[in-house]
């Protein structure tokens, strides 16, 4: 068994009547990116603030890199590095004015601290807007300056919350190899998104909605345990095909995507050849040509948070 | 060694931050220029030149005389001439004069006999002005003296009086000194209220507090650069009022200092509390604007305290403003040292302390 950075049992946390992370149970091994996959108020933000102790649980445990949060936060401190979700440094300080504060902040000595910040300016390109406010930069060079100082004290876990969602996708890619570079020096990364693409490039997903944990594992195996229950509908009139394919029994879903239709199986529903020909039967001289469809990560999505099966 | 270094990080980001917000910095130089211009030239509590008419029904020498010896006093400027008392009152209600002297028309022989020469109708409903004529009642009048001289001389008064520290009773001694506690209490309190709630707007704080910082770094770290930024507030006060106003500084520089830190540091921590009450900035803007007001009305600086209700007085105790006013005007004016008044200076030291635990204690580097 692989060591684990993160792990929580029974994790809960409500706001007056709203539970925003209901029984949520966790294992994340170390040296891998681990990614919550869910949309806006599935409850990805609160589990990651209660991880970093910024939040209290009102029930379940947690344990990070071996340490009882919330009781043991401080300790915590000096080992994970976080990125908020919004831009958290000064606008009207410079990137090399934020990086020397921050560095001062974690305890780096002066010249320990001149070094590093050096070091990341180069590794994360920012050397020639060292003396730009961050106020005046791209979302692109803003991430790159949070991972740069979310990285200062080289900590064991970096904890990234939506650290994309201001970025084009170049500027994505780009992150993404920062990412794997630290992988590949031993860090963990947690990181939550709702951009698939994103969520592909885990090692392990954990898809959240509604703050429950509707189905975890790595990205590959979730979409291969889909095989069958998509298919690829081609044909005229597609807008009107859609809602007839809905009535269909054992449709959990169908949406147009492009010049076709995909369409999702229930897990007890008919699957391959047999779906084929449920469709076909139910949905007769319409000229639809219908073929199996490869597994995407949003047929995932969509089958763990819109179906009844895995409540 | 690292929480010092914290500390210092702490500060001079701030300072820096300072330093490029222009709105701020402006304030920190012309709130305490404009208020001082305002107040020093404005507020005048020996009053001159109110606007009266005269009613002179006698048309006799005499009246000439008397109204020539009431202009001279210059407490009055005579501005109309009416015909009929009911013409001057009726100017009185106009707001066109403050106030009408109604010379009889059997004025020489009233004064002959010694009876009462004349009456002001007075607009009583300002106070200051109302006091003003009241002193006019015991006028002398000397319409009968040989020559001019004879006419200005005063009586001999019952009592010598010794007019310390500002003999010529200009108000401006006392109001610029007691204007660095308004001002200081304005600016200080404002400056540190928005400090910590702005970075909760502004997400800095969800960063923050999940670095090694310790509450107390970051709270004395944000109101250092204060401190100086009090110092040089309280330079532009009393420099000014010593180049424009002439204010006289009796004191010793140490003991100005002393005060003067003891205020920003009990202003300061109070300005912390706030902020770690107030969820905006607008929140905390409104919670300063609690405490200025009292401590404009209360602290002395308008009203003498002595003079207040007890209730008053009891609300005053509670405001640092009180507390510095005292020791301000005793330091610069009567050249009072520190230890001569060490229950103010002593109760200004306990409440930052007190304010300091409370606003660390409140602060928790959570979201909660």
């Amino acid at each position: 068994m692989t060591e684990l950075a993160i792990q929580t049992h029974g994790l809960c946390k409500r706001f007056g009547d709203l539970i925003a992370v209901n029984e949520l149970n966790l294992e994340i091994p170390k040296g891998e990116i681990y990614g919550f996959l869910g949309p806006n108020g599935s409850g990805k933000t609160t589990a990651i603030r209660m991880l970093c102790g910024l939040l209290t649980p009102s029930d379940g445990e947690i344990s990070v890199l071996g340490l009882q949060i919330p009781r043991d936060a401080e300790q915590l401190r000096l080992r994970i590095g976080y990125m908020t979700q919004k831009f958290s440094l000064y606008d009207d300080l410079s990137v090399s004015e934020n990086m020397r504060f921050m560095a001062t902040i974690y305890g780096l000595g002066s010249a320990a601290s001149r070094d590093r910040v050096e070091e990341l300016l180069n590794r994360y390109a920012l050397q020639g807007m060292r003396d730009r406010l961050a106020h005046d930069m791209s979302g692109g060079q803003r991430q790159r300056l949070a991972l740069a100082v979310a990285t200062l004290h080289q900590p064991d876990l970096l904890i990234l919350d939506e650290p994309t969602s201001a970025v084009d996708p170049e500027n994505r890619r780009d992150f993404w190899e920062k990412l794997f570079d630290l992988i590949d020096e031993g860090t963990t990364v947690l990181v939550s998104t709702h951009y698939m693409d994103e969520a592909e490039r885990c090692h392990q997903l954990a898809v959240l909605e509604n703050g429950y944990l509707r189905q975890s594992g790595p990205p590959q195996q979730l979409m291969d345990e889909l095989k069958g229950r998509v298919l690829e509908v081609n044909g005229p009139d597609l807008r009107t095909v859609k809602n007839l394919v809905l009535e269909v029994p054992g449709v959990q879903s169908a949406a147009q995507q492009g010049l076709h239709l995909r369409v999702l199986f229930t897990k007890n529903g008919p699957s391959g050849d047999a779906a084929i020909s449920r469709l076909n039967e139910a949905l007769p001289n319409r000229n639809l040509s219908i073929i199996q469809g490869k597994p995407s990560l949003e047929d995932v999505f969509v089958a763990c948070t819109n179906g009844e099966d895995h409540l | 060694m690292s929480a010092l270094q914290r500390m210092g990080a702490v500060a001079a980001k701030e300072l820096r931050q300072l330093s490029r917000d222009r709105v701020t910095f402006g304030m920190v130089v012309m709130i305490p220029l404009i208020q001082l211009l305002m107040f020093g030239f404005a507020i005048n509590t020996m009053v001159r030149d109110i606007p009266v008419g005269v009613v002179d029904l006698s048309g006799s020498a005499a009246a000439r005389i008397i109204t020539e010896q009431v202009r001279v006093t210059q407490v009055v400027e005579i501005v109309a001439l009416y015909n009929t008392p009911a013409e001057a009152e009726e100017a009185i209600v106009a707001g066109k004069i403050r106030a009408a002297l109604v010379l009889p028309r059997d004025l020489p022989q009233r004064l002959a006999s010694g009876a009462t020469a004349g009456q002001w109708m007075v607009d009583g409903s300002d106070t200051v002005v109302g006091s003003a004529l009241l002193g006019l009642r015991n006028m002398p009048l000397r319409h009968t003296a040989g020559s001019p001289r004879e006419a200005y001389t005063q009586p001999e008064p019952s009592f010598e009086i010794a007019l310390f520290f500002n003999p010529e009773r200009r108000s401006e001694v006392n109001i610029v000194p007691g204007l660095t506690a308004i001002i200081l209490t304005m600016t200080m309190i404002l400056f540190t209220s928005v400090a910590l709630v702005r970075e909760h707007e502004r997400g800095n704080m969800e960063l923050l507090i999940t670095t090694p910082i310790r509450p107390l770094e970051l709270m004395l770290g944000k109101l250092l650069p204060y401190v100086f930024v009090g110092l040089i507030q309280i330079t532009i006060i009393l420099g000014l009022g010593r180049l424009v106003f002439n204010v006289p500084f009796q004191g010793a520089a140490l003991d100005l200092a002393i005060v003067t830190l003891a205020f920003i540091g009990a202003s300061l921590s109070l300005g912390l509390l706030i902020s770690t009450i107030a969820k905006t900035q607008m929140e905390a803007m409104q919670m300063t604007i609690f405490i200025l007001l009292p401590s404009i009305l209360l602290s002395g600086f308008m009203f003498p305290y002595d003079a207040m209700p007890r209730l008053a007085q009891y609300i005053a105790e509670a405001l640092p403003a009180t507390h510095f006013m005292r020791l301000i005007r005793g330091v610069y004016l009567r050249g009072a040292h520190a230890d001569q008044m060490l229950t103010d200076l002593l109760w200004l030291l306990v409440f930052t302390a007190i304010m300091l635990t409370i606003a660390t204690k409140r602060f928790h580097k959570s979201l909660d």
